[in-house]
């Protein structure tokens, strides 16, 4: 499957509307699905905690990435991968498989590690999103990234950025306290380089010093 | 993928509500198994309902036993205390599924309705019965080295459901809590939740349009104390089982009083087998008994070219995870 079908965009160029005719708008439900739907006893008051928004077309949407809101205008089709790659340039977060068997995707929303290439940009507004650009401090890098540089934990590099985050959370739910069980507790993150011992040495040296 | 609406639920009686009014819309909870059949235009959904506010929550043990929230988490509900202590077939059937990443996001709701790994099912270049009803079943002859023995038929073979979770879930007497649109909910054991595919491939279980599974309660037994999954894969993680095995065991005195046994990787469904159970109660707890209880399970098997190797994996998948729990 190719990437640029599956998202509709080409590479790099995120939709934005031909003309002012294609609005971006959100629909409060209240409006038409309310009227169809809205049991005629139900409260007011309930009414407007108990029915949310759709969605439709290209609309704004917000997320906390890195500690910092950031607003694009996309369909709600547009994975949270693709949002961070394609309309928030940042690369750093890479695309595999695009179907959550490789976790080169990974990033952590509210301290929890996650593939974001299966879950959608406008299902997480209002939470933390950390990528990978998210974990040196300024010019000092993660301990898990001078990790993997001490350790060669990489070839290519292409699956190293969700590796490091997968060995942050790995680390942080106390799930690498043996090389076993570090490799189970890692076996999201395929790496077809091969680099595989110099990872596991690198996400036990910071589980050590935890 | 297909382009849609998206709708954030704003309680079960709306989300209901929306698909009963729309068929072809589905819910979102984990989203890993959805966008992953949208983005293999295997599914096409003209809106999709976020449940992920539903307040189907929780992991308590109740007087029916233990109760689960059907928007837990895989990874939260692998690692509760109460679950790895009282059901540890449970938790195991969860932590050796899918990877940390997908066991984070994945809700029980969704790990019960997740699709065929059938290669043929997944590419829409080929016929398939289950994909397009009464295009054919390629499989039938061709690569099936990971698909059913048993509780086949000649429009599919396909182990259509390919998780874990439910093979110890079948074992363990779960009842699953379904919830319709007008707020009525109903109780469907997990054992008679999925179909098998005679010839209706494409009906997968008994969900009526726009029900949701609100919770599912497994019963507090002795062998749910005493239970085990045992999976066996073609690499040592991150992999769908080829064979795998739930069971949980009341032995007392050396001697079996109660058995539950059910089978995964090798049935259309999550296979319970009451076959095994009956060859298991009764009888000393030793190698023997499980092997002729094995064997009891495998009877019925109808392996094809590629496949029969499973006849024998599972066999001897199902003596180990009892000689686990016999210990």
């Amino acid at each position: 499957m190719s990437t640029v079908s599956s998202s509709g965009t080409p590479e790099g160029t995120p939709p934005h509307p031909e003309d002012g005719t294609r609005r971006s708008f959100m629909k409060q439900a209240g409006g038409l699905l309310g009227l169809a739907l809205a049991p005629p006893l139900v409260a007011q008051a309930e009414r407007l905690t108990a029915y949310s928004k759709t969605v439709e077309g290209v609309t704004s949407l917000q997320l906390k990435i890195n500690g910092t809101v950031r607003t694009i205008q996309a369909e709600p089709r547009v994975t949270l991968l693709d949002a961070l790659r394609e309309y928030l340039d940042l690369t750093g977060t890479k695309k595999g498989c695009d179907h959550g068997q490789c976790g080169a995707c990974t990033v952590h929303v509210d301290g929890r590690r996650i593939n974001s290439c299966l879950t959608l940009a406008v299902m997480n507004q209002g939470k933390e999103i950390t990528t990978i650009e998210g974990l040196a401090q300024g010019e000092a890098l993660h301990p898990m990234q001078e990790a993997f540089l001490k350790h060669d934990g990489f070839q290519c590099g292409y699956c190293t950025p969700g590796q490091i985050m997968s060995g942050v959370a790995c680390v942080k739910e106390g799930h690498a306290s043996s090389d076993d069980q570090t490799r189970e507790w890692m076996s999201g993150n395929l790496c077809r380089c091969g680099a595989y011992p110099n990872i596991v040495a690198a996400v036990r040296e910071v589980a050590g010093k935890a | 993928m297909n382009n849609f609406s998206y709708t954030q639920a704003g309680s079960a009686k709306e989300a209901t509500g929306l698909l009963k009014d729309k068929p072809q819309a589905a819910y979102i909870a984990g989203g890993t198994t959805l966008l992953d059949l949208m983005k293999a235009n295997l599914e096409e959904h003209p809106q999709l309902v976020d449940i992920n506010t539903m307040p189907f929550k929780g992991i308590e043990q109740t007087k029916d036993g233990l109760r689960i929230g059907a928007m837990e988490r895989m990874s939260d509900v692998g690692e509760n205390k109460l679950v790895l202590e009282q059901y540890p077939a449970i938790s195991e059937s969860l932590l050796l599924a899918a990877s940390p990443q997908l066991r984070n996001m994945a809700s029980i709701g969704g790990n019960i309705l997740q699709r065929t790994r059938c290669g043929y099912f997944r590419d829409p270049a080929f016929p398939c019965n289950k994909r397009v009803p009464g295009s054919g079943c390629p499989a039938l002859e061709g690569d099936n080295h990971n698909l059913a023995v048993l509780g086949t038929s000649d429009s599919c073979i396909a182990t259509a459901y390919p998780g874990d979770l439910s093979v110890a879930l079948a074992a363990l007497d779960a009842v699953l809590t379904l919830e319709n649109q007008k707020g009525k909910q109903r109780q469907v054991p997990v054992t008679e939740f999925y179909l098998l595919p005679g010839k209706t491939p494409q009906k997968e279980n008994v969900l009526e349009p726009g029900e949701l599974i609100v919770a599912v309660t497994i019963p507090a037994a002795a062998h749910a104390r005493r239970s085990t999954y045992f999976k066996v894969r073609e690499r040592a993680s991150y992999a769908y089982a080829l064979a795998s095995a739930a069971v949980g065991l009341d032995v007392q005195g050396g001697t079996i009083r109660a058995a539950r046994v059910a089978l995964g990787g090798v049935g259309t469904k999550p296979w319970r087998s009451p076959e095994a159970e009956k060859a298991l109660v009764g009888q000393p707890a030793t190698e023997a008994t499980f092997r002729a209880a094995a064997a009891a399970a495998l009877r019925g098997a109808q392996p094809r070219k590629e496949n029969a190797f499973k006849v024998e994996l599972a066999q001897n998948t199902l003596v180990q995870a009892l000689m686990k729990v016999a210990g």
